[in-house]
């Protein structure tokens, strides 16, 4: 890397790249790639949570106009991953994970797939689809979260921590010690998920699906089908927001590639919003219990931090929810257990922030309810437990600014106007609050390949094989790109979303910008590495150099100790009649790093808010958001970024809650009229405030991930917000009128 | 969706006789309610007329009220200036109803009749006496958080989920209908039915009966109020709400109107509290006497007991707002 490069300097626009194509209509997403010959598919799903089919009654449904098949369980072709694979270790087989559409007749959730309805038109194939019916072996279910956890027997252990003492809040001065509820909620991004798959022959396929990672489904798609992965060509140029429901494969992309085989056609499979619920994960419904013990200084003495949340009885699925309190703040003896509730419905999955986004909202609430008890301000009691180093592992963070973070929000909230006695401010006879919380997530650096194409003509094609959900990747990208070359932005294009390219990470746990853009480093290295020895070699001033002797400069070759001489790379191309030259580079994994450093990226999100005092109103007046992210790329998607998880974070504490009728076992506000997300009515003004240090280890650009820490944090915060308006402190999200009311 | 057949008619005769003429023919206006129901498989009309060419959307005043017609929309109505000087309540309603893109489709005539969203009626899959009459009512012991607490059934516990029609009923509006039979006029509270036996009506209109405007009289309220608590700022519906048209003079309530949104099968009119107010003084005090009034008789069931206190807050505030 050379030497010059000053990331501070940001000398160039940072727009979208793909803003024009996204807001024209002229961006095409999974469902809008039009192909010849394209037949249109339409699951049937089950009305019951959990027995078999007994009987499908598919004889009207074939003979309505323009079916062309209606493939389930008898009638499914055999797929190599769907089949167990042997039990016997000595033996390797890939066995899907998940759901294994079409398999058997199985139920295991409501809303199930047990039929998928191909014809030559969408609306055809939704008439058809209506007419598809199932008789069923219905058995006992559950369904209730509230009901299973109490169940012992249903519980899965998912990993006990000890630190220290076992339950040493309990010898502390000061302890509080609570429960904590968070619904089911979903990700539910504008971009409905959507597969088109398209047969060439017996072997080889494409498929254009919404999908973050390209090459995890290609993966997943070569070996559950048997296929080579050359032969497996996934496209995902443009995604439509997905927040963590596109990290991996559902049973919609398998049973679209089956489809397409069956039909001989390329097959385009969208699922509707109700199916969103059903088949794409969630974040899980989650019950915590914490307990946090100080001193009368607000030194913490002990922590004490215990889950559960529900899983799907076809498949495990965990994440860290009581891990931040394992590290987040400096506590000597901590320790946490986690279990899983296994119920019948569909599997969750990671949704932004997966974990401490749960987490933090015990952790946060209770150390706010320390801070009353103690009578500490919560921002000093956060200081006064501050982790110099990590609490667990005991290694010096990469870099940590969270101690800014504090100190930025403080100011721009207002934090001097906050009363310290919970319901003693009004304004013209509302309720007034302020709240804070703080946020973390992993940081680090994973694998990624990229390849960069300078041409002559002075542009740069950058490409990887990653996804660009909506947080801006390809816009820093391309600014990584302009600043270590020194050309325009609208020289460079970066290539992303397709399997061709050179393997990309999955994007996801706020990863993308550092691990491609690592890779997008050693690309302009290599880049300048070439192009300094193609001047040596061909050009007669250089010909006496050394490559330490050039130095490459906004598009320039010059001698270092005679900077008259020089020439531009585009000259010196067409001199040496290449039209471009071409590098691939591959940066790997940050596993030597880890060994000797904690990774993490902070946020701190402040939150003043009313409350009506009667009818329990709420409305948002201000977030500032802040956060340690390391050195900020691009700063205009960073900040809406940041903005995105407020307003995903505004609807985890106030507005968002799937609700499951336990009669019936059936979700009953799947849709986007009882599902509520926040609107723009109920957004306020959201300040994004960033730290803005380059974190020196863990790539060369400085910057650790967003994506997660703009969420993780929010929902204490207005919950904490709410406690210091009104003293009511509300444990079960979301915070809805009703449970304010006095 | 089952294929059903379309129809165009600019008059009012000839759309009443394309609705006689086939039996499951409905009329479509703005189609914000009827086709939602359609894709979910909840109605399956054989045909739809579609009327909004009829020349009924003028809104127009005399001496004695103000005529708004059925086709309308529910942004033109809102903003109107007869209608934001002499009705503000109204438009006030309008604007708390739906998002901004449905109110910008949705007519006057379409806004009374629409379907409840209670989530049992609109999935087929499940038990529900007024999509399916003997079927059964799943909210009851399902989920009902968004349901009555006044004038429920052992068969049905839905609710109206209109704004427009709370502040219409306060108004003492009228329904101008045209059938086969001749023109009618309904008082709006009317209008209306309590689900009782036969949830599966939702109001009084007759078979063929096509609404062709609504009449609000002209009045003396010179406090106006509608107020909505909801669990988002908007697109969503009335946990309660309470409209509010006072004539106050030297601060003694001369004359009150009063109904509520949220809490019950149709706009519930709160009869016993404007009786309680008249003649009493404009006070925090009478309005919270009257808050108990109105809420008195509502029965609550596991979720939407919280209506009770809610409702009972709701009416304090709307009162109080309506004098400040």
């Amino acid at each position: 890397m050379d030497k010059e490069i000053n990331y501070t300097e940001s000398y160039f626009a940072d727009d979208r790249v793909d803003g024009i194509e996204k807001v024209t209509g002229k961006a095409k997403f999974a469902a809008e790639h039009p192909l010849a010959e394209m037949a249109y598919a339409v699951f049937v799903c089950s009305t019951i949570p959990k027995g078999a089919i007994k009987n499908m009654v598919l004889y009207e449904a074939r003979n309505a106009p323009g079916v062309l098949d209606i493939i389930y369980y008898l009638n499914c072709p055999t797929i190599p991953g769907h089949r167990p694979y042997d039990k016997d270790p000595n033996k390797k087989g890939f066995e899907w994970r998940g759901l294994k559409v079409f398999n058997d007749n199985i139920i295991y959730s409501n809303g199930q797939p047990i039929a998928l309805v191909i014809a030559d038109t969408l609306e055809r194939a939704v008439y058809a689809a209506s007419l598809v019916k199932a008789e069923y072996v219905t058995e006992d279910f559950i369904t209730d979260f509230e009901k299973g956890k109490k169940d012992e027997a249903l519980l899965k252990k998912a990993g006990d921590y000890k630190r220290g003492e076992a339950d040493a809040y309990k010898t502390a001065a000061v302890f509080v010690e609570d429960e904590y509820t968070i619904p089911i909620e979903t990700h539910n991004p504008m971009e409905l998920h959507a597969t088109t798959a398209v047969w060439e022959g017996d072997n080889k396929l494409t498929v254009y699906d919404k999908s973050q990672g390209p090459k995890g489904t290609q993966a997943e798609l070569a070996r559950n089908f048997g296929l080579d992965e050359k032969n497996v060509r996934v496209v995902t140029e443009y995604v439509g927001g997905a927040f963590g429901s596109a990290l991996r494969s559902w049973p919609h992309v398998p049973a679209a590639v089956i489809a397409a085989r069956k039909v001989k056609r390329p097959v385009k499979l969208v699922l509707t919003r109700e199916q969103m619920f059903t088949m794409v994960g969630y974040r899980p419904h989650a019950w915590q219990k914490i307990a946090i013990g100080a001193g009368k200084d607000g030194k913490l003495v002990g922590i004490s931090h215990h889950a559960i949340s529900n899983t799907s009885t076809y498949e495990d699925f965990s994440e860290g929810i009581v891990g931040v309190s394992q590290f987040l703040y400096d506590c000597p003896n901590v320790n946490t257990s986690y279990k899983l509730l296994p119920l019948n419905i569909n599997t969750p999955t990671w949704m932004r922030g997966p974990g401490p986004a749960t987490g933090c909202f015990a952790l946060e609430c209770a150390l706010d309810d320390l801070s009353y008890k103690l009578n500490i301000d919560p921002i000093e009691l956060r200081l006064i437990n501050y982790a110099e180093v990590h609490p667990a592992s005991k290694l010096p963070w990469t870099s940590k600014f969270l101690k800014e973070c504090y100190a930025l929000g403080k100011e721009k909230i207002g934090w001097h106007n906050r009363a310290a006695i919970p319901g003693s401010l009004k304004e013209n006879g509302m309720l007034v609050g302020y709240g804070m919380a703080g946020g973390v997530f992993g940081a680090g650096r994973g694998q990624a390949a990229a390849k960069g194409i300078l041409k002559s003509d002075g542009s740069l094609v950058l490409q990887s094989a990653v996804s660009d959900m909506g947080p801006g990747t390809s816009t820093a990208m391309v600014t990584i790109g302009a600043e270590l070359m020194g050309l325009p932005m609208n020289k460079i294009k970066f290539e992303l979303g397709d399997t061709d390219l050179p393997p990309g990470p999955t994007q996801g746990g706020s990863g993308s910008t550092s691990a491609v853009g690592a890779a997008i480093n050693a690309v302009c290295d290599s880049l300048k590495q070439t192009l300094k020895e193609m001047a040596i070699q061909q050009v007669p001033a250089f010909s006496t150099a050394k490559p330490e002797d050039v130095q490459y400069k906004k598009g320039m070759l010059f001698f270092k100790s005679d900077k008259t001489i020089s020439i531009s790379y585009t000259d010196l191309l067409q001199q040496s009649g290449k039209p471009e030259i071409e590098v691939i580079k591959d940066s790997a994994r940050a596993s030597a790093e880890a060994q000797k450093y904690a990774m993490h990226s902070f946020s701190v999100h402040f939150v003043k808010l009313q409350v009506h005092p009667v009818t329990g109103v709420i409305r948002l007046e201000h977030i500032v958001s802040t956060a340690d992210a390391g050195k900020i790329i691009t700063p205009k998607p960073a900040r809406s970024q940041m903005v995105g998880g407020a307003v995903g974070g505004i609807g985890m504490a106030l507005t968002e809650e799937v609700v499951i009728d336990h009669h019936f076992g059936r979700y009953v506000n799947s849709n986007f009229g009882d599902y509520h997300v926040p609107v723009n009515a109920d957004t306020p003004i959201i300040d994004v405030l960033f730290a803005d240090k380059p974190d020196p280890i863990i790539n060369p650009m400085g910057s650790k991930g967003i994506g997660e820490i703009a969420l993780v944090g929010v929902a204490p915060a207005i919950a904490n917000a709410v406690y210091n308006a009104t003293g009511k402190r509300v444990r079960e999200l979301p915070i809805t009128p009703d449970k304010l009311l006095s | 969706m089952i294929n059903f057949e379309f129809v165009r008619t600019s008059t009012v005769k000839n759309a009443i006789a394309a609705l006689s003429k086939t039996p499951g023919a409905q009329f479509i206006a703005g189609g914000t309610n009827l086709v939602d129901l359609m894709k979910k498989g909840v109605a399956a009309p054989k045909r739809l007329i579609d009327i909004n060419s009829l020349p009924l959307r003028d809104i127009t005043s005399d001496s004695k009220g103000i005529l708004i017609g059925a086709l309308a929309l529910n942004s033109e109505v809102a903003e109107h200036p007869l209608i934001k000087n002499k009705l503000s309540l109204l438009a006030k309603a309008l604007d708390a109803g739906a998002s901004a893109q449905l109110r910008n489709m949705a007519t006057i005539g379409g806004n009374i009749l629409q379907r409840t969203r209670c989530s049992y009626f609109n999935d087929s899959t499940m038990p529900c006496n007024k999509r399916e009459p003997g079927s059964g009512c799943g909210a009851k012991n399902g989920y009902h958080r968004m349901h009555a607490v006044f004038g429920a059934s052992d068969k049905c516990i839905a609710v109206h989920p209109s704004d427009m029609c709370v502040a219409l009923a306060a108004l003492d509006a009228v329904v101008h209908t045209a059938g086969p039979k001749g023109e009618r006029k309904v008082l709006f509270a009317d209008f209306h039915r309590l689900p009782g036996d036969n949830p599966e009506l939702d109001h009084h209109l007759q078979p063929g009966e096509l609404i062709t405007g609504i009449y609000v009289p002209a009045n003396s309220f010179n406090k106006q109020h509608y107020l909505k608590i909801r669990d988002r700022a908007s697109y969503a519906f009335a946990l309660v709400s309470v409209a509010v048209a006072l004539e106050v003079t030297d601060g003694i309530i001369k004359n009150a109107k009063l109904s509520m949104g949220g809490v019950a099968h149709k706009p519930w009119r709160l009869i016993s509290t404007e009786q309680f107010l008249v003649g009493k003084a404009a006070s925090k005090e009478t309005f919270t006497e009257a808050a108990a009034v109105a809420m008195t008789g509502a029965v609550g069931l596991t979720h939407n007991r919280f209506k009770i206190k809610m409702g009972k807050a709701a009416v304090r505030e709307a009162l109080l707002q309506a004098i400040r």
